[in-house]
């Protein structure tokens, strides 16, 4: 499986999710959110930042079903869904991620009759700190 | 102001043949290309003095020079983002001509795509910026990509597999009129595709542009001297590129509104700066890697409105005697994908009346370049 190959500007948010949390690098003068982090505000130049934490709340906003060819290790889960997530705290911020079964569930997990644009997702996180998404309970 | 409007013209274009594997290297299929437009144009290599290419063309200008014999460069220009920077590569030379810079442009693309390797297999060179937001979670190609933005369309404005067919369809009806098309004696029906495999749902393999061997070439002079070539001028009437303000390229996710590409900046610019509208428009060649980047583009370039792209396809629209012709030579789909440089040499082929699928008396033509990256147009016109 790909890791992620990370750059000054991400690392503060993978080294978060690794301790489990989902923090989202926000503007220390202005207080807007931006993703993907950077080095300056875009709505103030401020080169302040500072990482929030999100509640791990969201809705599915998207989804794709990739079918190989694909990379060996995800043809040999494939099908399967890859969705994007619009936060709860901040709806234009959608993260990409696999819905699971259970935290550390394969990518194929989830049956895909569940999968739906506005279903409630709640983030989780893999052993090696990945977020990822399980549906909330109705 | 100097202005760019009409100053220059397409006087000449060629093109390799178009396969799944040609034997020649890249660099030999970009020297036939271009030779082919130059004597097309009936311009001596000798006079070239600007070129205009894609930072992902692997022939560089030293060498595509040296081969053919081309005189002293002062200008030379390469565009990124793939696919988005075939139009811009015309625009340069059309600004570099009508500023003085150059007197003969030459836009080239030569690629070995059909039998060389998938870009999105080679995970070692993957910027870390955005990949890392993506591919670890499996969204590992620009299909992935694209199809994510294509389910949201079809979720918001009811955008149906049968609107996508019906772009496939149009393409592979004019490849079928187009012997230099790869998919020339291929008819597609409703039913091939609505029982292919899938891709990356909500896109199956015909919503997928071809994989293809080939190079093409266009010369670019100005107004005046084009008057003194072999074939009727095809004039750049405006060109625009277009990066909207808080874009993130394909993986558009991360502001207001992800379908609301670049197709909408350029065309606001494209458009202050033409004397005709949409509604003006003859024929256009919309760059077409997937079928779901028609819709968005409709919508973008102002053909209708923000959600009707889709709609928009029905009642053969595109085909030929429709509303709007669309990639009357086959396009990315069905002629042949190499980067979308043989849309621009079918916009010319429609001004000279010498399309194999003809729109009868075109004098206007849209060239779009890829949608959902940092893109470009051109209109043309007789
Ligand atoms: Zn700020």
């Amino acid at each position: 499986m790909l890791t992620p190959v990370v750059d000054d500007d991400g690392a503060p948010f993978w080294e978060y999710t690794g301790r489990g949390e989902l923090r989202i690098q926000a503007c220390a003068d202005c207080g807007e959110l931006r993703f993907p982090p950077r080095p300056c505000c875009p709505h103030c130049q401020s080169f302040a930042s500072e990482w929030r934490e999100m509640s791990g709340h969201g809705r599915v906003w998207s989804y794709v079903v990739p079918h190989p060819p694909l990379l060996p290790d995800y043809a040999e889960q494939a099908p399967y869904p890859v969705v994007l997530v619009e936060l709860a705290e901040a709806p234009r911020i959608r993260l990409v991620g696999n819905l699971v079964a259970e935290a550390g569930g394969r990518l194929d997990s989830v049956a895909m009759e569940r999968v739906r644009i506005g279903a409630r997702v709640q983030v989780v996180f893999d052993e090696d700190g990945l977020p990822q998404w399980v549906l909330e309970r109705a | 102001m100097a202005t760019l409007k009409d100053a220059t013209a397409v006087v000449g274009i060629g093109q390799t043949a178009f396969a799944k594997q040609l034997p020649e290297s890249e660099k030999a299929l970009a020297c036939r290309a271009i030779l082919a437009a130059l004597h097309d144009a009936g311009i001596d290599p000798g006079e070239v003095d600007g070129l205009a290419s894609y930072t992902m063309e692997e022939t560089d200008e030293v060498e595509v020079a040296k081969a053919l014999g081309l005189g002293d460069l002062t200008f030379f220009s390469k565009v990124g983002y793939g696919g988005g920077g075939s139009c811009a590569t015309v625009a340069h030379l059309a600004a570099a001509v009508a500023t003085g810079q150059a007197s003969v442009g030459v836009a080239w693309r030569s690629r070995k795509r059909g039998s060389g390797p998938r870009p999105w297999k080679n995970t070692g060179v993957q910027l870390p910026t955005p990949a890392q937001w993506t591919r670890p979670f499996g969204l590992l190609r620009p299909v992935d990509e694209i199809a994510m933005l294509a389910r949201r369309h079809m979720h918001e404005y009811g955008t149906t597999r049968d609107h996508l067919f019906n772009v496939a369809l149009a393409c592979r009806n004019r490849a079928n009129q187009n012997p230099a098309a790869v998919m020339y004696e291929r008819p597609l029906t409703r039913d091939m595709y609505m029982t292919s495999r899938w891709i990356s749902e909500p896109l199956c393999l015909f919503d997928n542009c071809l994989e293809t061997d080939g190079a093409l070439a266009c010369v670019i002079v100005s107004a005046e001297r084009a008057r003194d070539c072999r074939h009727r001028p095809v004039y750049v009437h405006s060109a625009a590129q277009g990066l909207p303000a808080q874009h993130h390229g394909m993986v558009n996710y991360w502001n207001d509104d992800p379908l609301t590409g670049p197709a909408w900046t350029a065309a606001r610019h494209l458009w202050k700066h033409a004397d005709f509208g949409p509604e003006d428009v003859d024929v256009a060649q919309i760059y077409d890697a997937f079928t779901a980047l028609i819709p968005l583009s409709l919508e973008g370039y102002g053909f209708c409105g923000r959600g009707e792209g889709g709609a928009f396809t029905e009642g053969g629209a595109l085909e030929s005697g429709g509303r709007l012709p669309l990639n009357t030579s086959g396009g990315g789909l069905s002629e042949a994908y190499v980067h979308g440089f043989n849309l621009i040499n079918e916009g010319v082929r429609q001004l000279r009346g010498t399309s194999t699928a003809q729109v009868p008396d075109a004098a206007t033509c849209l060239v779009t370049a890829g949608e959902g990256v940092p893109t470009s147009a051109l209109l043309l016109r007789t």
